[in-house]
């Protein structure tokens, strides 16, 4: 079987399970809906990782470009075409296993959803866009893709419509989605304004050939590329939950589980920074623009842990972790370490996916709770579930020899090459918090003894075989995914030929410009030393949230803590007021605004001019009125003096 | 020797006045008919005058016309009259207000 | 040769389909004893007619060049010398998207009008037949005064829809409807009889044929005039910020058919007048003055949706929405790119799918619950999940989603604006795309989603067969136009393109002190019509 010839089957399949499941399947048929919602990201993951397997071991290492229709021609060609390389064979690895996994999971959580069938639906459509996002060739295709995740997180977080928080949860996802992607959309108008193409493959050839025009002054002393970059990256900003756009991501957490495990976790908030690696040509182009980047990654990965620390849904932890993991990846971009972030990215997916679907184990067994005080003791009752939640905490902690080491370590030593010591210096900072906030919450959910009702440690159990053989699985990828990417520099240590796959195979993604310094340069000792430092952090993260939190401890830590620093424990737990801030300086003056718009320009000053136009033309006739008297010789006087008026003009 | 023409004109115009006055004066709509009957006479007078003094004979055809419209006029108006005295028991005009604002 | 209007009237013609309507909603008139039904499937079916009029039309004449192009013999109508008016139609690449919306969107309102309209359904029927005409003429009028003639019978049957149909306050609405576009149409005539005395002047013929005065170069404070005169009676139309309020009471008083024929058709025929006539006509005025119609379009966008945003009532939502989706189109007329244009075009019959779909929506639930209130509604979703899929869907396509027809519309014409030079409005008017998503999921909060306040709400029923199949070609259309837009595309190109390529030489030239006659512009075109081959005996 070709499978590259088939390339456009693998976004199109999962779309034609949900049009399947939407629109012909009917919801008592759950065994169908079960096939179909299977079948499609199934199969379609099959014929990508053949499609992958394919392409890697062909003998072209370029891009493989598939043109399937052109949408529009004539002045503005674009084409509906997929592009095949290494860095969208790397997305489309990690999306499809991953989202497979995750839809084998939610066939036991969502079991007994009365939404069986329109959760599949939506959950084959998401796939659908994201491979279309990470396969598309041009920035058209790949926007579709882009505002595609944005609708089906929307409707996903929305997925409980009769209640009153959901639906509002995913508006607010949509909204702010959408100030990310009108930036997304200007910067695409410059882009095509200047190249008059949207192909990432052509864009990227004449830069490399002509990078002059790309650093010629465009608007506000910005250069092409450096405005460009802002735009898109203002869109991945909204995408990925950057600050000051990731307000959505914490809300988002109101849809079901294995929503947020696959949207809000692994695939969709990490569309930002592939888009940011996808145009790095550009972006270094723009060192300002990246090292902007790299200072709202690093802002963006600190303030989100800190905010982590003090949350007590298990849920929220991990939502606002995964915002602060993020973060990293952008500070790796912003730095140049794109293939660092890229590595992140997936190694973030498969131990971030776990946790969620991990959490959404905890919460099965919990009949629905989510609040962590009133948890406890787990570890006996979950025996799966507390093992690979422990492996994908392990993992994210930046613990060797489990995934999150390596690709954290390796961002820590591009920020360190590049001279961003401040940066790399905020980075170390976040992963020690970032292993204390995760073993809080392993320790709070699993140790202890247990602190709900009676009624809910009765009902505890494990979760069905459907949904702990995809942890057992994504547990699996937790350990071994950073193997892919062992720094050069170990194996060179080692002496070993360099086998650091990850960096071979992306590296021609990652365009080389002349007088644009990417490389590492670190020695290795040097290297050696950070890794030993940032592992110390990790451990040190870990140490301080056992003496805090393990064993029989408890809660007792946070109360201690709110009655010493009250306000700073509120200011955490209330995410630093930034929503009320945003409502307060923008949303309700902006309604304001509005209204003001409606009742004052609108129904005051136009119609009221009107209005008092059409009053003065009644009060006219009005007072005309008067004269028709109705006696015929009243009119007969007005004749006459007409008569008389005419003889006086005729005769002087 | 014939009548000055200034007679004629004199006769017209005191007619005429008569008929205005009239026509603007009384309540009865009989009477106002009457009135504009005169006004009309005034100006048939001043046509047929006018017509014999110019060798014209244009104008006492005009005159013809004027009584013929004069009578079909006085046809539709007393039809009306009888109309509007059958529907309100009175001709006086002052009192037939209806097209009033 | 000669021709009479009889032979057009029976013959494969324009014309034929312009007056079909009317003439077979006659019968209507005289029907008033007859049963309900009888009437209904009489106008259904003469609609249906009238669609297969059109489109066995459409489907037999396309050009080598993919573009098509047909005229109907020119008539005499009025010609005492030195005045000469002639009937003369034709269709191109850039009235036939119109004609086809207006084709399809006339059997789907009679049939979404079924149960809406309690009384005299003949009358109501024979008016949208009478409105159909007034707007096919419109689009297919080549000489100025026909079209006004056309423009004017527009307005009668929409003031009676309004008047007769509509809610509690109808006749402020239709009086306020009227009053507008007639201020504005009052304008145009003076203008259009303006052009004809000049023409008349430097000819000794009066003419209003639109090539004939197209050959007129005016000095450039007659084109700011006469351009100033059509163009307030188009933006009234359109409607442009600050001539818009009658569009909202109008939309809200209008019955669900009224709706739907005025935000689907009758706004496009501002913009098309503008497309049409505004800018091939005065050139150089319209040149001088698009910073000036950009920036109403920008603050049409912005403020539409902006008022949009705090309505309580439902349809007047869609109606603010439709002042934010016209000020695109305006934006990307004004843009003068051929993208833009091609945008611009695509996104008139956008908006009358996507719109037409929600106003038919906010029927068919005014028909169930008595009101168009936020507040009466919420959670609407449970007893209506196909009603839901639909509002959705329709939303989507409205916001602008990729892969559904507002994208490709709104798309075209930032990148055209864009192109074209004009950045700033371009990066602006995106800003109506961030305020669309916040409105219109507004929409969907309050109606759909949600828990279910209000009893009344947890049994209203979902959609009939008949209300699905008046929604389903809408739906299929917009997904359609949304993932393979091309073919939607193609048929205008060469027009616009020959228009545009005639608007920048013009504009190239400076304009002349006296008026002028240019000659016939043969070899290049004037825009889309004499481009050599006339399809003159298209009624033989």
């Amino acid at each position: 079987m070709d499978a590259l010839s088939l390339l456009w089957w693998i976004p199109a399949l999962p779309f034609l399970g949900a049009a399947v499941n939407g629109l012909l399947v009917r919801n008592g048929q759950k065994g169908l809906v079960t096939f179909v919602g299977l079948a499609a990201p199934g199969a379609s993951m099959l014929l990508g990782l053949t499609a992958i397997w394919q392409y890697a071991t062909g003998l072209a290492p370029e891009p493989l470009r598939q043109a399937v229709y052109s949408w529009t021609v004539g002045e503005m060609s674009i084409d509906v075409a997929f592009r095949l390389d290494p860095l969208s064979a790397v997305m489309t690895f990690v999306v499809t296993v991953v989202g497979f996994l995750i839809h084998v999971y939610s066939v036991g959580y969502m079991g007994r959803e009365e939404g069986y069938r329109r959760y599949f639906s939506f959950l084959n459509l998401f796939m659908g866009a994201m491979l279309l996002l990470v396969l598309g060739s041009n920035f058209l295709v790949m926007f579709v893709g882009w505002e595609g995740v944005g609708l089906c997180s929307y409707l996903l977080i929305g997925y409980y419509f009769d209640q009153e928080f959901p639906p509002e949860a995913g508006k607010k996802a949509f909204v702010v989605n959408r100030i990310g992607d009108f930036a997304f959309l200007v910067g695409m108008l410059a882009l095509f304004a200047s190249f008059g193409t949207l192909e990432f493959g052509e864009i990227t050839e004449r830069v490399l050939a002509a990078p002059e025009i790309a650093k010629a002054p465009y608007v506000f002393g910005l250069s092409l590329a450096g405005f460009v970059t802002l735009c898109l990256f203002i869109g991945a900003m909204g995408k990925s939950a950057q600050i000051p756009l990731y307000v959505w991501l914490p809300d988002a957490m109101a849809g079901p589980t294995p929503v947020s495990a696959l949207i809000h976790a692994a695939t969709m908030v990490t569309a930002g920074v592939y888009m940011v690696v996808r145009t790095n040509v550009l972006y270094q182009l723009a060192p300002e623009i990246s090292l902007f980047v790299a200072g709202i990654g690093a802002a963006t990965a600190i303030f989100a842990a800190t905010i982590g620390l003090a949350q007590n849904d298990i849920k929220k932890v991990l939502a606002y972790s995964t915002v602060s993991q993020l973060g990293y990846m952008f500070l790796a971009a912003g730095v140049g370490a794109y293939v660092a972030a890229i590595f992140h990215l997936a190694t973030h997916a498969f131990f971030k996916a776990l946790l969620f679907l991990g959490s959404g184990s905890v919460i099965h067994a919990m009949g629905g709770e989510q609040d962590m005080q009133k948890m406890g003791g787990l570890r006996k009752h979950l025996p799966l579930t507390y093992p690979t939640y422990l492996i994908a905490t392990l993992a994210i902690a930046g613990i060797p020899p489990l995934a999150g080491f390596f690709s954290k370590d390796e961002i820590l030593a591009g920020a360190f090459a590049g001279h961003h010591h401040l940066i790399w210096g905020v980075g170390i900072l976040t992963a020690g918090l970032t292993a204390c906030y995760m073993f809080r919450s392993v320790y709070l959910t699993f140790h202890g003894s247990f602190r709900g009702s009676h009624e809910q440690e009765h009902h505890l159990h494990e979760s069905p075989k459907v949904m702990t053989v995809p942890l057992v699985l994504l547990a699996l990828g937790a350990v071994t995914a950073g193997w892919i990417g062992i720094p050069t520099g170990l194996w060179e240590m080692a002496g070993f030929a360099d086998h650091n796959v990850l960096h071979h195979f992306l590296s021609p993604v990652i365009a080389t410009l002349p007088g644009v310094d990417t490389g590492h340069h670190l020695s290795h000792s040097t290297e050696l030393l950070l890794m030993l430092v940032s592992v110390a952090v990790a451990l040190g993260g870990w140490l301080v949230a056992k003496r805090l939190w393990g064993g029989e401890r408890g809660l007792a830590a946070d109360r201690t803590f709110a009655e010493r620093l009250p306000f700073v424990q509120r200011l955490l737990a209330n995410k630093y007021y930034v929503d009320e801030l945003y409502d307060r300086v923008i949303v309700r003056p902006l309604a304001g605004l509005a209204r003001g718009c409606w009742k004052i320009v609108d129904t005051l000053l136009i119609d009221g001019a009107l209005h008092v136009g059409a009053f003065v033309t009644e009060l006219t006739g009005d007072l005309g009125r008067f004269s028709t008297t109705g006696n015929i010789r009243n009119y007969a006087l007005y004749f006459f003096a007409g008569v008389l008026l005419l003889f006086w003009w005729m005769i002087f | 020797m014939s009548v000055p023409i200034s007679w004629y004109l004199l006769l017209a115009a005191a007619l005429f006045a008569i008929g205005a006055i009239g026509a603007l004066t009384r309540r009865n709509g009989i009477a106002i008919f009457l009135s504009i009957e005169l006004m009309l006479n005034a100006a048939n007078l001043t046509l047929a005058a006018y017509s014999r003094l110019l060798g014209d004979r244009a104008g006492q055809m005009v005159v013809f016309f004027v009584l013929a419209v004069a009578a079909a006029e006085a046809a539709v108006g007393l039809a009306l009259f009888i109309g509007i005295f059958r529907l309100r028991r009175t001709i006086d005009v002052n009192r037939i207000n209806l097209l009033r604002w | 040769m000669s021709t009479s209007f009889l032979d057009l009237l029976l013959g494969d013609t324009i014309t034929r389909f312009v007056f079909f309507p009317t003439v077979a909603g006659l019968p209507l008139l005289l029907m008033r004893r007859a049963p309900a039904a009888t009437v209904k499937i009489y106008a259904l079916v003469v609609s249906l007619v009238e669609l297969a009029l059109i489109g066995l039309f459409v489907v037999g004449r396309w050009g080598s060049t993919g573009a098509l192009l047909a005229r109907d013999a020119v008539l005499p109508w009025i010609d005492l010398a030195p005045l000469s008016v002639v009937y003369e139609v034709g269709l191109d690449g850039i009235s036939l998207p119109l004609v086809l919306l207006t084709g399809l969107l006339l059997p789907i309102v009679l049939l979404g009008s079924w149960n809406g309209i309690d009384k005299h359904w003949g009358g109501y029927a024979f008016s949208m037949l009478l409105l159909t005409t007034g707007i096919l003429g419109a689009l297919v009028a080549l000489d100025l005064f026909v079209f006004y003639v056309f423009w004017e019978v527009m307005l009668i049957p929409m003031y009676l829809i309004i008047g007769i149909w509509g809610a509690e306050r109808r006749i402020y609405a239709a009086v306020k409807f009227f009053l507008f576009t007639m201020a504005g149409s009052l304008l145009m005539l003076i203008g259009i009889l303006w052009l004809g005395w000049t023409y008349g002047r430097l000819t000794g013929v009066w003419s209003f044929r639109y090539e004939d005065l197209l050959r007129l170069e005016l000095p450039i404070d007659q084109q700011l005039w006469l351009f100033g005169a059509f163009a307030i009676a188009f933006a009234i139309k359109v409607p442009m910020f600050p001539v818009h309020t009658w569009l909202p009471d109008a939309h809200v008083e209008a019955p669900t058919g009224g709706s739907v024929i005025l935000a689907g058709i009758l706004l496009k025929l501002g913009t098309y007048g503008f497309l049409r006539f505004a800018l091939p006509l005065f050139p150089h005025a319209a040149d001088r003055l698009t910073p000036w119609l950009l920036a109403l379009a920008l603050v049409g966008i912005v403020y539409g949706a902006l008022v949009a945003w705090v309505q309580v009532d439902m349809k007047k939502l869609v109606a603010y929405s439709s002042i934010a989706h016209l000020g695109f189109v305006m934006l990307g007329i004004m843009a003068c790119d051929l993208v833009a244009w091609q945008g611009a075009l695509i996104q008139m019959v956008n908006h009358g799918l996507s719109t037409g779909a929600l106003f038919l929506l906010v029927g068919m639930l005014y028909e169930r619950r008595h009101t168009k209130k936020f507040e009466d509604f919420g959670g609407l979703a449970k007893p209506m999940p196909w009603f839901a899929t639909v509002l959705v869907f329709s939303t989507l396509a409205s916001v602008g989603l990729p892969a559904l027809n507002g994208f490709v519309g709104e798309f075209m014409i930032l990148v055209g604006t864009f192109k074209a030079g004009w950045r700033w409005f371009a990066a602006l008017s995106t800003v109506g795309v961030v305020l669309a998503a916040i409105y219109l999921l507004k929409m969907l909060q309050q109606t759909i989603w949600g828990p279910i306040t209000r009893e009344e709400n947890e049994s209203v029923p979902d959609l009939g067969l008949r209300e699905a199949l008046t929604l389903a070609p809408l739906c299929v259309l917009m997904l359609w136009i949304g993932v393979a837009p091309k073919p939607f595309l193609e048929p205008s190109r060469p027009a616009l393109a020959a228009l545009l390529e005639d608007y920048r030489s013009r504009c190239a030239e400076p304009a002349p002190d006296e008026p002028l006659l240019a000659p016939a512009r043969v070899s290049a075109g004037s825009p889309t019509f004499a481009a050599g081959v006339v399809d003159q005996e298209a009624g033989r």
